[in-house]
């Protein structure tokens, strides 16, 4: 069953681009789309732990600010000749307002 | 059983009949006459040899060989002296008499010598042969030269003789050079390009005398009095077709010699091709329907039916740097309505004449590329109706095809002519492709195209990228990205032309294969965009790298780097404290001082960064924009303030350099330096632009490096004072932006244009240039730490802190 937690307005987040969230366990990237699609992640890249939430992000896809690898918002894939993956974890918009579900709190407790 | 064939004059038009029949095998005794001391050259190529592009070796389009393979009998620098029609014999010079069963004239044409008083002196000439050639290149920058008449000819010597160094001026009896082929506008952007090369122009000229000394040439004198000085005058205004021989052997002679739709003269053993011929009523000097004659007179001597058609002509000038194109009839007039497209930044000017939704004429100068498009629909007279909006932008816009440089020549028909020289169809190009030609050389070789004149290589290319898919790549700039198939000087042509001023235009018109770009284009286009419309386009942050972003330096650990500006190297004990203080209240790891003269507080955490920028403003601080493809430091020693050996205020420069300069966006980051003394303390000379301060006044170069690559800068230019030097800076700074690629720092950008490129530019536009500069200023010269601290610092907080949440 899934518990949503509201976060924040989705347009404190601009499009094709990315803010923070802080946990326990470290940091999550919340992504907007320019088609107001939204994305979480854990905020760093499998390669040099770059801040992903720092990076361009262009069509479903963000590129590391650290070394350019550009990472999947859908898979957390790392996309190219590049191997590895991000964590991603689910995330929805509502009434103009950005959820992300508490099972990722867990989850990433578990980790 | 073989036939004697005698032709008169080693030309382009009989040189390509000779071409025709050996190739088709056909039996011929061949002798070939020539006045000239020498065989068959390319006579159109003798402005690149003059201009010193090409050697006359380059241009030969027959050598002895090629003659001896073909057993043709040369007799070079002999003249025919009678023709005989009854006995068909000719007799040369020396008195030979010689039979033959077919005659062909190849006299072409004389010059037209204006007979002004004067015109026999030594130094008089025409521009006609390699002779001619010779004589102006043997002038150099020492020399002056006078052309009379600024027609194509007389404009390609004048180019040519410019490039050497001459000093040349054009004198032209009409309003407008080219008058026949260019509107005034087109007039008016070749007149400027050619004055920008050091030529002087004189339109509505007319002349009166030409003055002597010792029997040489020494000026030329107008009507109003002006008397130009020269060391030698080059009248190049008009050709008659050369008939003397033809008239005296009774031949039908008109304007020139006159011959049928079979190029047959009104002896049916004779024929006549060139420059020397009438048909109908026309007489011809370009190269084009040269060759169609040929080709008929050829086809004629086999007894193989054929016809000359007289086809619509174009032009084009071979000068390098003046693209222009004409076709058609583009006069004014009852009925016809015009589409003009002018970019006057770029120098651009298109022009279509239209009657009845067919195009009549076109004009175009600046960007050629779709020209043979519009001649295609000229020639035909294509219903342009349903493509009117968007004829001007020429083939790639038609139909709603997305832009991609290979989809105007697709979309070529196969009879579209691509080497407009030797009448080469696109048809024919794809047949020779077809038929195992895979590269330049095998099509050139097959077809001819791109063998003459040479200004088609770039559309040939395309019709073997083409046909050739994957199998054949154009040697040229690859593209921006994966994004897009063009280049970045495409696309900035693209965003000037078409005045593209925001991302979404950009990604439609140049048919961008992604929804909204990548990390490798959109930070280039953002720059292309702000860079050419300042007012017009709002800059996008989320385009941006992240230190520009967010205005401080990423680190490997993602904390951030903080560069309070410091003009010219210039600090005070209060902003020492407030930098002292800032570290130490967020705890800054590490505190550096960089080579650009500041001082770089390392490890500050993203969420500090407004935080931190408050304090530093509150002491007077800004940002230094050492996170920038822009205006970085402005290096300075301390010139006459203390040193010894300093010549000028070095320190006072620098710092207004810097206040004039920050907050500028570049291509790259671009790093200055000034130096009040040759001992160049500051290292000027290994900046994008250093200063060296001289008693004289300040010597401004440009093109340093001391990067991956180690570069010297090269003078731009000597000024005298300070505000000068800081005019000549904006200046340069405004072309490098406007002009080079995105992250080409000066030096590699000055490798692609040149210096000379640049100096010409900065010298010429000066005043424009600055005006650019400043009104680009007037939006980014501000301080962006401020603005971010007061009004956006909310961003550089979490979106959430779920940090104390239970996690269960």
């Amino acid at each position: 069953m899934t518990d949503w937690i509201d976060i924040a307005a989705l347009d404190d987040v601009p499009q094709r681009g990315a803010r923070m969230v802080k946990t326990a366990l470290g940091c999550v990237a919340v992504f907007r789309t320019a088609e107001d699609e939204v994305f979480a992640l854990d905020n760093a890249c499998p390669h040099k732990a770059g801040p992903l939430a720092e990076g361009i992000v262009h069509g479903k896809s963000v590129t590391c600010p650290l070394h350019n690898w550009v990472i999947s918002l859908e898979t957390g894939q790392a996309q190219g000749a590049d191997e590895g993956r991000v964590a991603t974890y689910p995330a929805r918009v509502e009434s103009g307002r950005i959820l992300l579900d508490r099972s990722f709190l867990r989850a990433r407790a578990a980790a | 059983m073989t036939q004697k064939l005698i032709v008169i004059g080693a030309g382009m038009a009989s040189g390509r009949v000779l071409e025709h029949l050996f190739d088709a095998g056909a039996d011929f005794d061949v002798t070939l006459f020539n006045a000239e001391p020498r065989g068959n050259y390319n006579r159109i190529m003798l402005s690149p040899v003059l201009s010193g592009e090409k050697t006359y070796e380059d241009i030969v389009t027959h050598d002895t060989d090629w003659y001896d393979a073909n057993g043709v009998t040369c007799r070079f620098g002999e003249r025919i002296a009678s023709i005989d029609r009854e006995a068909k014999t000719v007799t040369a010079e020396n008195g030979d008499v010689l039979p033959y069963d077919k005659l062909v004239f190849g006299t072409g044409s004389n010059p037209f010598m204006i007979p002004l008083p004067g015109h026999d002196l030594e130094g008089v000439i025409a521009y006609r042969d390699l002779e001619d050639t010779q004589r102006m290149t043997g002038l150099g920058p020492d020399n002056k030269c006078v052309v009379i008449g600024g027609g194509l000819l007389g404009l390609e010597a004048a180019a040519g003789m410019a490039a050497r160094g001459v000093d040349v001026t054009v004198v032209h009896i009409m309003g407008h050079l080219m008058e026949r082929q260019l509107d005034e506008a087109a007039g008016y952007l070749l007149r400027k390009a050619l004055v920008d090369k050091g030529i002087t122009v004189k339109c509505s000229a007319n002349s009166k005398g030409i003055l002597g000394e010792n029997g040489h040439v020494k000026a030329l004198l107008l009507d109003d009095g002006t008397e130009l000085p020269c060391d030698l005058l080059v009248m190049a205004v008009g050709i008659r077709p050369n008939v003397k021989l033809a008239q005296e052997a009774g031949l039908a002679v008109g304007k020139g010699i006159h011959v049928d739709d079979q190029m047959m003269t009104s002896d049916a053993h004779v024929l006549a091709v060139g420059e020397c011929v009438e048909h109908d009523g026309a007489i011809f000097g370009l190269v084009a329907p040269l060759y169609d004659q040929a080709k008929v007179a050829a086809q004629t001597l086999m007894e193989q039916e054929a016809r000359f058609v007289q086809k619509e002509l174009s032009t084009k000038l071979k000068v390098t740097g003046c693209d222009l194109f004409s076709a058609g009839d583009f006069a004014d007039g009852e009925g016809r309505e015009d589409i003009v497209f002018r970019d006057p930044a770029r120098g651009v000017y298109r022009r279509l004449v239209i009657e009845n939704n067919v195009v009549l004429g076109a004009v175009m100068y600046g960007d050629t590329s779709d020209s043979n498009w519009f001649f295609g629909l000229i020639r035909d007279k294509t219903d342009i109706s349903d493509m009117r909006d968007t004829l001007i932008f020429g083939p790639a816009y038609q139909g709603g095809t997305p832009l991609d440089p290979l989809a105007a020549v697709a979309a070529l028909p196969r009879d579209a002519e691509i080497c407009g020289c030797n009448g080469i169809s696109k048809g024919q190009i794809e047949d020779a492709i077809a038929a195992g030609a895979t590269d330049l050389g095998a099509v050139r070789a097959t077809t001819k195209a791109s063998g003459s004149c040479g200004t088609c290589t770039g559309l040939v290319e395309q019709v073997l990228a083409v046909n050739l898919g994957d199998d054949f790549v154009i040697p040229a700039a690859a593209s921006i990205c994966g994004c897009t198939d063009m280049t970045h000087e495409d696309v900035r042509r693209m965003i000037k032309s078409q005045r593209l001023t925001s991302m979404p235009a950009v990604w439609q018109e140049c048919g961008w294969k992604t929804s909204c770009g990548c990390h490798v284009c959109r930070p280039a286009l953002n720059f292309y965009l702000l860079a050419d419309w300042p007012l017009e386009y709002q800059d996008d942050p989320q385009s941006r790298f992240i230190n520009e972003r967010k205005h401080a330096n990423i680190q490997k650990d993602g904390t951030f780097s903080v560069v309070p500006r410091m003009w010219g190297g210039i600090t005070t004990p209060n902003e020492l404290r407030a930098i002292a203080d800032a570290a130490d209240k967020y705890m800054v790891p590490t505190v550096k001082v960089t080579g650009g003269q500041r001082i770089d507080l390392l490890g500050v955490k993203g969420e500090d960064l407004p935080d931190i920028w408050a304090d530093l403003n509150a002491a007077g601080m800004v940002s230094g924009h050492a996170y920038s493809k822009g205006l970085r430091t402005v290096k300075t020693c301390v010139g006459t303030d203390h040193c010894r050996f300093g010549t000028q205020d070095s320190t006072g420069l620098g710092i207004k350099l810097e206040k004039e300069l920050w907050g500028s966006w570049t291509p790259h980051k671009l790093k200055l330096a000034v130096s009040g003394c040759p001992r160049n303390c500051a290292e000027a000379t290994c900046k994008d632009i250093g200063v060296i301060c001289v008693d004289s006044g300040y010597q401004v170069s440009i093109g340093g490096a001391a990067g991956m690559d180690l570069k010297e800068t090269e003078l731009l230019l000597q000024v005298a004072t300070e505000q000068e030097a800081i005019d000549v800076i904006k200046a340069v700074t405004q072309l490098y932006r406007e002009n080079a690629r995105y992250l080409d720092r000066i030096y590699k950008w000055m490798g692609k244009v040149g210096l000379d490129w640049i100096k010409e530019r900065v010298e010429t536009e000066h005043d424009a240039l600055v005006e650019r500069f400043e009104i680009s200023q007037s939006i980014y010269r501000k301080d962006p730490w401020a603005e971010h601290a007061q009004t956006k610092a909310d961003r550089y907080q979490p979106l959430a802190n779920l940090a104390l949440e239970a996690a269960e």
